[in-house]
């Protein structure tokens, strides 16, 4: 797969925050029951960890699964491990009522970085991104401008954010003007 | 005339000054005027002129009320029409312009209007549409037109940024003055997220100009320490320069940040459109002094007895050297005495009220001040600027008793608390009868989602007009706030006030109280749109009761002020007129925002290139370096044709038709939706989206198949390929993926919730690169890694393998007739598998084609595209395309509709295809059939119209389809399509199949 790209290759701006595009990640859509044990065991067993609850995300060293909707769940692993997960994650559930889908080439990776990344997202998302309210852990499935996004929160108040890949180069675009120096409005 | 004074001005920096220019000449200020301020410090009392009569125009108020002192403000990119004075702070190197006048400000030619006043009445716009017809087109119009407007609109791109911020607080707090900041501390205090703003520079608001004593100590320290004491609360913020511009449904608000509006040099955005979701909105908004209706109240000089006082103690300014009050209440007495103390004249205090002898009025006399009580303005002297005033018995009829020279008239008809944002989400007003004005009913506020109450009013915006017990509302408020946000208020102790009392106003509607029409001609109640007493009183006159049609006829309120000066005076006018009670006629309706604010805060960020998102292909850079002509496809990005050097469009769409058709070329089809359909129930649930069998399909096959809405038209189509027994991936339309998707979440998710079947939407998952034509075959062999014979890939089969080194699964299907190979591969990976094709390809002339040759030849293969033979009211019957629609399935989405009468009608307009007469002459698009005769509005009888029309290269003719009426049945018949007014051009009812009927060419 050394042939493959992301939309931006690697793309940064530096503002008042940083914008990175992150290149190319493995992204898995399983969708299923997911409180049955099945499906708790199958997901351990590919990243290590168990299901989060609502609107979280959980991330350790054999990858990270985020909260998506009641019924779906996004695994993140490493690109060329993708497809090998998929045929992981299919084996271990055989039988069972799923869905697990390689979409990791359908989608963009951006991290926000630095003080202020919170103000950076909260120019375009309707979500509450303050301290009290948003804190490492926590995603949402939201909007950015008039681009559908989700983002989490990691340990170091930076966060990730995934769109489709059509709009990648947009919501870079976006995400660098919002972060312009001088422009963030230091209420958060 | 109107001057800086040696002292005074607490929100001016001396000894900092700043130049700018008024008409290109230039002025010093001082850092912190106002633009308005500093005209007035410059003796520019003159400023603009009126919208109608072109009456000379001068400041009349210090704040957002201000109806008369617009400008034109900046230059080029930077110009923005009716910019308010005195909102607007001086900056180094401010440009301004006085607007509605030609050639100048001084001499304007429309003051003709002025000697013709009977002529433009109330509604004498709509007089003008009455009679004769000929005059609308041919005299008002013309002249309406050219006079409309009062700035002039920009004629450069905007060269500022702006954008939105997305905020949640606790409790938000409108206004920073005394009242919100009593308020942000109690709410403060109890640990609630507070965020306060303020739509000025300064905080304080009216205590800074009528200071009071509170707590022992002089208001300016109550109102540094209050500042003080909520700075240091890290859970309260305090913005100023931003306005809270309008409250929405369930807590919802908005604020209008002006950040660099002041300091055009800054490089953060202009303006910042804040949406706040708040637990409660405390409306801190304060109130307006209302004016008098005299003869000549609008005269340049003529002034709120507030703004007077205001420039005088807040800029050191002084409107003029002579300033005659006329009042109905206490508080313009301190006008009289503010003037008197800084060492000016004020002649006289002209009191409508029959005595005064409260405090306020016993100070004034007691500085030496005439105080003359049961007294009016007769008439205002002067045009351009005051000159005097005479002045007459308010219980008269204006019989002059004496005339008095001055060159300020300071008024003050009351005040209304600022109800706007109150009012804006449904919260509701009670009369008071005391103070002549309309005020919040807390027992009736805008309601949450709760069902419960989300706004509060603190201090004189609740209707308390005296300091003392403004402040105790406030305090109040702002604990009731907490409280309501799910917070415990800490003890606090009543603040204590001493402020002088009061005596009762006495409402004063017209000046006096028998004003003649010659009078009443001549007191203005809107000044920026020209509204006087008698227009009001005409309308009333002509039948109009509701204060509605009354704004709308006289066109009160409806100027850039939106009235906060002339509504309530104008309401009280009608209902005098009309002998009804001020309540019963009640008040327009108030809507956001508060004050006008820029476009460019509306739009954000969404301008230029992020105007609007464009998806673009994993082929798009690519596409771009390599000359194609793009047009829009829903929200993608494609390319009409690749044009090479010295080729017309068109030649570039007929080089690539006919390489295809002999050669081989490659499309990018990558937008084309594709949703994965996964579970036990995956082919009953699709057979049921589907009008087609799906369940019957084999693994490792594709089928054709449409959708139909609930009420049987067609709405999108697409190739369904079964992956495996349960897992079908279905392609939709380019435009149609999003829609699809969610199509079958909302089948799935409300009404088969019991279907055991998950879905995805993987169309960013896959480039997919269609290789077609005669050598489609020998170029995959050339790229190599799978078998793509016939044998083992035959036609509307697909299958998953290596081609040039990639995972790919090429599908055999056709979308233009030609042995054809759609091949899915990953998305990142999709440049590289396309430069291989080229690469592969180039032996066999390999080149790309765009939207429009993939569109030719779709047509002369007689497929249908979504969009242009399909409108939303077309069911797939009507396209020919019966064979797709089941008759052994039970149901289906649409099959209950497809059984209507209506529906099942022979005469529908059915597909045909057209071949012209003369096989050079292209059918316009949506070119209409007729048959002769006419309809009953005189138009010809129309049959049809034609949905795709094209010049097709393969069969040298012209080729089109179209939906005629019975269509079905008119075959070889010749239809006439009159295309202009000297060009019909008939054509030959075909088969829609042009070339290729029998499929061969695809299936080898």
């Amino acid at each position: 797969m050394s042939n493959a790209v992301s939309i931006l290759n690697g793309a940064s701006s530096n503002g008042a925050v940083k914008i990175t595009e992150a290149g190319l990640r493995g992204m898995i859509t399983l969708r299923g029951d997911l409180s049955s044990t099945a499906l708790k065991d199958a997901v351990k067993s590919v990243v290590g960890l168990t299901p989060p609850s609502e609107r979280k995300v959980k991330s350790g060293k054999g990858g990270g699964v985020a909260w998506m909707s009641s019924d779906e769940l996004l695994l993140l692993v490493d690109y060329d491990k993708a497809d090998a997960t998929v045929a992981k994650l299919s084996k271990a559930l055989a039988g069972e009522h799923h869905m697990v889908v390689n979409v990791s080439d359908a989608r963009a990776v951006f991290l926000i970085e630095g003080q202020g990344a919170r103000e950076v997202l909260a120019k375009g998302a309707p979500v509450d991104l303050s301290p009290e309210a948003f804190g490492a852990g926590d995603l949402r499935r939201s909007r950015i401008g008039q681009l559908a996004a989700a983002f989490w929160m990691t340990e170091d108040e930076s966060f990730e954010l995934v769109c489709f890949r059509s709009v990648g180069a947009f919501m870079f675009d976006w995400l660098s003007n919002a972060a312009r120096e001088g422009s963030l409005p230091e209420f958060l | 005339m109107s001057t800086r004074l040696a002292s005074g001005g607490s929100v001016i920096d001396r000894e900092t000054t700043v130049s700018f220019t008024f008409n290109g000449k230039q002025f010093m200020a001082h850092a912190g005027d106002t633009l308005a301020s500093a005209l007035l410090a410059n003796g520019q009392t003159l400023v603009g002129r009126s919208f109608k009569y072109h009456r000379p125009r001068g400041i009349m108020a210090s704040g957002a009320e201000e109806p008369n002192a617009l400008v034109n403000m900046g230059q080029g990119d930077r110009f923005e029409p009716n910019q308010r004075t005195t909102t607007t702070e001086v900056f180094e190197g401010l440009t301004a312009t006085s607007q509605n006048h030609w050639p100048s400000l001084e001499f304007d030619i429309g003051a003709i209007n002025n000697k013709v006043p009977r002529l433009l009445p109330a509604g004498f716009y709509y007089k003008t549409f009455m009679k004769p017809q000929w005059a609308w087109k041919h005299l008002f119009e013309p002249i309406i037109r050219q006079s409309a407007g009062l700035g002039s609109a920009p004629k450069e791109a905007d060269a500022d940024r702006y954008e939105y911020f997305y905020a949640y607080v606790n409790v938000l707090i409108v206004g920073g003055g005394m009242a919100g900041l009593a308020a942000a501390r109690e709410a403060g205090a109890s640990g609630a997220k507070v965020l306060l703003m303020e739509q000025t520079a300064n905080l304080g608001g009216r205590l800074s100009v009528d200071s009071a004593s509170i707590d022992g100590k002089p208001s300016d320290d109550w109102i540094a320490e209050t500042i003080t004491e909520l700075e240091a609360m890290e859970n309260v913020t305090i913005r100023t320069r931003m306005m809270g511009s309008g409250v929405f449904d369930h807590g919802y608000a908005m604020g209008y940040e002006r950040i660099t509006d002041h300091a055009p040099d800054d490089i953060a955005p202009r303006h910042r459109l804040w949406r706040i979701r708040a637990k409660r909105i405390v409306t801190a908004t304060g109130a307006l002094e209302r004016p008098l209706s005299f003869a000549g109240n609008d005269i340049p000089g003529v002034m709120l007895a507030s703004a007077v006082r205001d420039y005088a103690s807040l800029f050191g300014v002084s409107a003029g050297d002579r300033t005659v009050v006329v009042t109905n209440n206490d508080d313009a007495y301190r006008t009289a005495i503010t003037m008197k103390n800084a060492g000016l004249e004020v002649p006289v205090i002209l009191d409508a009220r029959p005595e005064a002898n409260r405090p306020l009025p016993t100070e004034a006399r007691a500085l030496g001040i005439r105080v003359e009580t049961g007294k009016g303005i007769a008439k205002v002297k002067g045009y351009k600027s005051v000159t005097g005033v005479e002045i007459c018995s308010q219980a008269g009829e204006g019989t002059p008793l004496e005339t008095i020279p001055c060159d300020v008239v300071a008024m003050s008809g009351g005040w209304s608390p600022v109800v706007h944002l109150w009012s804006h989400c449904g919260g509701k007003l009670n009369w008071d009868e005391a103070n002549a004005m309309f005020s919040p009913d807390p027992t009736r506020p805008p309601l949450g989602a709760d069902g419960n109450g989300f706004v509060l009013t603190a201090g004189t915006a609740s209707g308390d007009l005296a300091t003392a017990p403004a402040l105790q509302n406030a305090i109040a408020a702002g604990r009731q706030a907490a409280i309501e946000a799910g917070f415990t208020p800490t003890e606090s102790a009543a603040a204590l006030v001493e402020s002088p009392p009061e005596e009762p106003m006495l409402p004063v509607w017209s000046m006096p109280q028998g004003a003649p029409y010659k009078l009443r001609s001549k007191s203005w109640l809107d000044f920026q749109n020209d509204v006087k007493v008698s227009d009001v009183r005409l309308a009333a006159q002509e039948g109009y009761e509701s204060v509605e049609h009354t704004k709308r006829y006289t066109t009160i309120g409806m100027a850039t002020d939106q009235g906060k000066l002339s509504n309530i005076n104008g309401l009280a006018v009608l209902a005098d007129s009309l002998n009804a009670p001020i309540p019963n006629v009640g008040t327009t309706t108030f809507r956001p925002p508060y004050t006008p604010i820029s476009l460019g805060s509306i739009a954000g960020e969404a301008r230029g290139p992020l105007f609007k998102p464009t998806r673009k292909s994993p082929i798009d850079t690519w596409q771009d370096a390599n000359n194609a002509v793009w047009e829009p496809v829903a929200d993608w990005r494609r390319p009409y044709t690749y044009r090479r050097d010295g080729e017309t469009t068109a030649q570039a769409v007929t080089r690539e038709i006919n390489n295809t058709r002999t050669g081989a070329s490659i499309l990018d089809a990558s937008t084309l939706g594709k949703i994965l359909v996964k579970g036990p129930d995956a082919a009953k649930f699709l057979d049921l989206i589907y009008t087609n069998m799906m369940s019957s399909l084999k693994v490792g096959k594709c089928r054709y198949g449409l959708m139909c809405t609930e009420n049987g038209f067609l709405f999108d189509d697409g190739v369904v390929a079964r992956l495996s027994e349960d897992e079908f991936l279905c392609h939709t339309t380019s435009g149609g993926s999003d829609n699809v998707h969610g199509w079958m979440e909302e089948w799935l998710q409300t009404e088969w919730w019991d279907f055991k079947v998950y879905t995805t939407n993987v169309t960013e998952q896959f480039a997919q690169i269609a290789v077609v034509g005669p050598n489609a075959r020998k170029v995959l062999e050339k790229l190599g890694g799978m078998d793509v014979s016939s044998e083992a890939l035959p036609f509307m089969g697909f299958t998953d393998g290596i081609l040039a080194g990639i995972q790919s699964r090429p599908f055999r299907i056709s979308f233009s007739g030609e042995l054809s190979y759609e091949i899915a591969v990953p998305a990142a990976q999709g440049q590289a598998f396309w430069d291989k094709i080229l690469e592969a390809g180039e032996e066999f002339g390999i080149m790309p084609y765009g939207t429009e040759a993939l569109h030719v030849m779709r047509a002369e293969k007689g497929f249908i595209m979504i969009g242009d033979e399909t409108d939303g009211t077309v069911i797939p019957q009507d396209l020919k395309l019966g064979w797709a629609v089941s008759k052994k399935k039970e149901d289906f989405i649409g099959k209950r509709a497809q059984e209507r009468n209506f529906l099942e009608r022979e005469d529908r307009k059915q597909l045909v295809g057209l071949l012209t007469e003369n096989p050079q002459d292209v059918l316009p698009d949506g070119a209409h059939a007729v048959e002769g005769g006419k309809n009953r509005y005189g138009q010809e009888n129309m049959i049809g119209h034609v949905t795709s029309t094209y010049f097709s290269p393969t069969l040298n003719h012209s080729i089109a389809m179209a939906l005629i009426k019975g269509g079905s049945k008119r075959m070889g018949e010749v239809l006439t399509f009159p295309v202009s007014d000297n060009k019909t051009i008939k054509a030959t009812v075909v088969d829609p199949v042009f070339y290729d009927k029998e499929g061969a060419r695809q299936n080898v």
